[in-house]
């Protein structure tokens, strides 16, 4: 008796392991559940999401096969994804009806889903997941014009000391001094970029002093567009000064875009002309310490300014005075001290707060969740 | 007139530079693609003419003053030319009008690019190797206290991702990695934040007309 038990144990257990894994007969396959085929949100239409639920069997199974028809028409195979993905984006004409299955395939078997459809796809005209950022854009903007409507009214605004831009006067006065030229690079970002407009806009102010100096300026341009505007930059600044005369058209000028041909040329002007400042503002990438190092070892006095982060570190090291990040886009103001600027940067700081309240909190929240204890936010 | 003009096609277009981020239909999206890659390469294509004029005379006018280094004007101007003619004439990989080869140069603007740029830029790239040394020994004298702190991290971090530093303590490596997640990463977060919000100012001042700088200024 006691024989027997044993052997219809054994044998049960050997029956359920060869069923529970690798051997799993073909034809007991279990198809994906739940499967639905909606309009893809928050997208310019053409396309249809189809997710289901994965198979019991997702472990052992080569993956799924999508299958589609229109109305009237026969299903048609139209992707695969593999084991463990459980959805899948199809690419699809605007405003047609469409039926939806998927299949389960396990060698050359395949077990499909229920079918799902009707669905049609149309184009939307409201990313809601982008509706966030445009809240802050809208809370952000409104509080720069806020402080811009402040200053219009003659609140003083006060402004910290930004050492780099303090230093743009003793910069132009001693190359005025030495009677070497300033050189101004305005980056390798188009005008496109807004590290380049801010840049622009630091060199209508710098012309304007350079101007009233009657010192020599050279400014290298990396693109065409760039060139241009930078060219009637200076012109107007020389012209707002009551200094058209002394405007040099080719003194602005196309060098190349071309990143390393453009840092060899300036770098043959740095060893070749001596500058006595070099102003290196705008976007920069690899051409950065190439241009900064070279400028150092001159002996100019370098201001530089960048919001590509991974350039400050050189600057910092070759630059006497650098612009980090935001400060390039204060200069402007700073340097103008026009109220309405100035206003702007208020703006700028208290959406700073803002961020940092947020940040603060969300951390706290956060941290609080970590105590068993406390429970509360969880 | 003259200043008002570029002001309203700063707003319009400023505008409808923005509106694409948030509606996703196609007959904005189409529109936006058309200015973006049409409209703007037709401008920049003038602009090209302009700065390429811009070139040319500021080299002649080097020669014709015979200003230092004057015969490497001529190098750039003939190069010009040269560049000029095999890429009108040549195509962009031997299929214009010139002959596909003479002996074993191929007439195209793609040999001289993978043959001339590619190597002459490669080598001004090499150097920044030598630049990163000297601008390494600069940062690294502990002339302040930030210096000084500066430096450890460096030392820090150097030694943690060397092999060495796994035998000097186990921990050194996690330390390592540790400055550079946590420390490192909130400096740049926060200048992030700084550059995010100051592109923001900036692109709301230059759109509504507030700064005007880049018209040289003045009402």
């Amino acid at each position: 008796m006691r024989k027997t038990i044993l052997c219809l144990t054994v044998g049960i257990l050997g029956i359920a392991n060869f069923c529970s894994a690798e051997e799993l007969p073909k034809s007991s396959i279990a198809p994906p559940t739940e499967v639905k085929a909606f309009d893809t949100p928050n997208d310019g239409g053409k396309e249809i999401s189809i997710e289901w639920k994965l198979s019991p069997d997702d472990s052992i199974i080569e993956g799924y096969e999508i299958y589609r028809r229109e109305e009237g028409g026969v299903f048609e195979k139209i992707g695969f994804v593999g084991r463990s993905v459980c959805s899948f984006a199809d690419q699809t004409k605007d405003r047609v009806k469409y039926y939806y299955y998927v299949a389960t395939l396990c060698d050359s078997i395949r077990v499909q889903s229920e079918t799902t459809g009707p669905i049609k796809s149309f184009p939307q005209w409201v990313d809601k997941k982008k509706i966030n950022i445009f809240v802050a854009l809208i809370v952000f903007g409104g509080l720069v014009l806020l402080f811009i409507s402040h200053a219009r009214r003659g609140k003083p605004l006060f402004i910290r000391k930004i050492a780099g831009l303090q230093a743009v006067d003793d910069a132009v006065g001693r190359a005025t001094e030495m009677g070497k030229p300033v050189l101004y690079c305005l980056g390798t970002g188009d005008i496109d970029y807004i590290a380049t407009i801010a840049s622009l806009n630091i060199l209508g102010a710098v012309a304007k002093k350079i101007a009233q100096y009657d010192t020599p300026l050279i400014v290298p341009n990396y693109y065409p567009v760039v060139y241009t505007v930078a060219r009637e930059i200076v012109k107007e600044s020389y012209t707002v000064v009551g200094r058209p005369d002394a405007f040099d058209a080719d003194s602005v000028f196309f060098v190349t875009d071309s990143q390393f041909a453009y840092a060899a040329a300036v770098d043959g002007m740095m060893l070749r002309d001596r500058p006595a400042t070099n102003f290196l503002i705008g976007t920069f990438a690899a051409e950065a310490l190439i241009l900064a190092e070279t400028g150092a070892s001159t002996g100019a006095i370098q201001i530089a300014g960048t919001d590509s982060v991974a350039q400050l570190p050189f600057f910092f090291t070759a630059c006497d005075y650098t612009l980090i990040g935001e400060e390039l886009y204060a200069a402007s103001a700073y340097l103008s001290k026009e109220p309405l600027l100035l206003g702007a940067i208020k703006g700028e700081d208290w959406g700073k707060i803002i961020i940092i309240v947020v940040l603060t909190t969300a951390s706290v929240l956060g941290l609080l969740t970590k105590f068993p204890i406390l429970g509360l936010f969880k | 007139m003259k200043r008002k003009f570029p002001l309203l096609l700063v707003l319009i277009f400023g505008v409808l530079g923005m509106i694409p981020f948030i509606i996703p239909h196609p007959i904005v999206q189409n529109t936006d693609e058309f200015l973006r890659n049409d409209f703007l390469r037709l401008v920049s294509a003038f602009a090209i003419v302009l700065g390429l004029g811009s070139l040319l005379r500021v080299h002649f006018d080097k020669i014709g003053r015979k200003q230092v280094n004057w015969p490497y004007s001529w190098v750039l101007i003939i190069s010009f030319f040269l560049t000029s003619i095999i890429g009108l004439f040549g195509g962009v990989s031997g299929k214009g009008l010139l002959p596909t080869k003479i002996g074993s140069f191929p007439f195209d603007i793609q040999t001289l690019y993978m043959n001339i740029e590619v190597p002459l830029g490669s080598t001004m790239f090499a150097i920044l190797a030598f630049y990163m040394a000297s601008a390494s020994y600069r940062a690294f004298r502990a002339r302040s206290a930030e210096a000084t702190l500066l430096l450890a991290a460096a030392f820090i971090v150097m030694l943690g991702v060397l092999p060495l530093g796994d035998k000097i303590s186990h921990g050194l490596p996690s330390f390592a990695q540790w400055i550079l997640d946590v420390p490192n990463t909130a400096a740049k977060r926060g200048i992030t934040f700084g550059i995010a919000l100051g592109s923001l100012a900036t692109a709301i001042k230059i759109i509504l007309g507030i700064e005007r700088s880049w018209l040289g200024g003045g009402e």
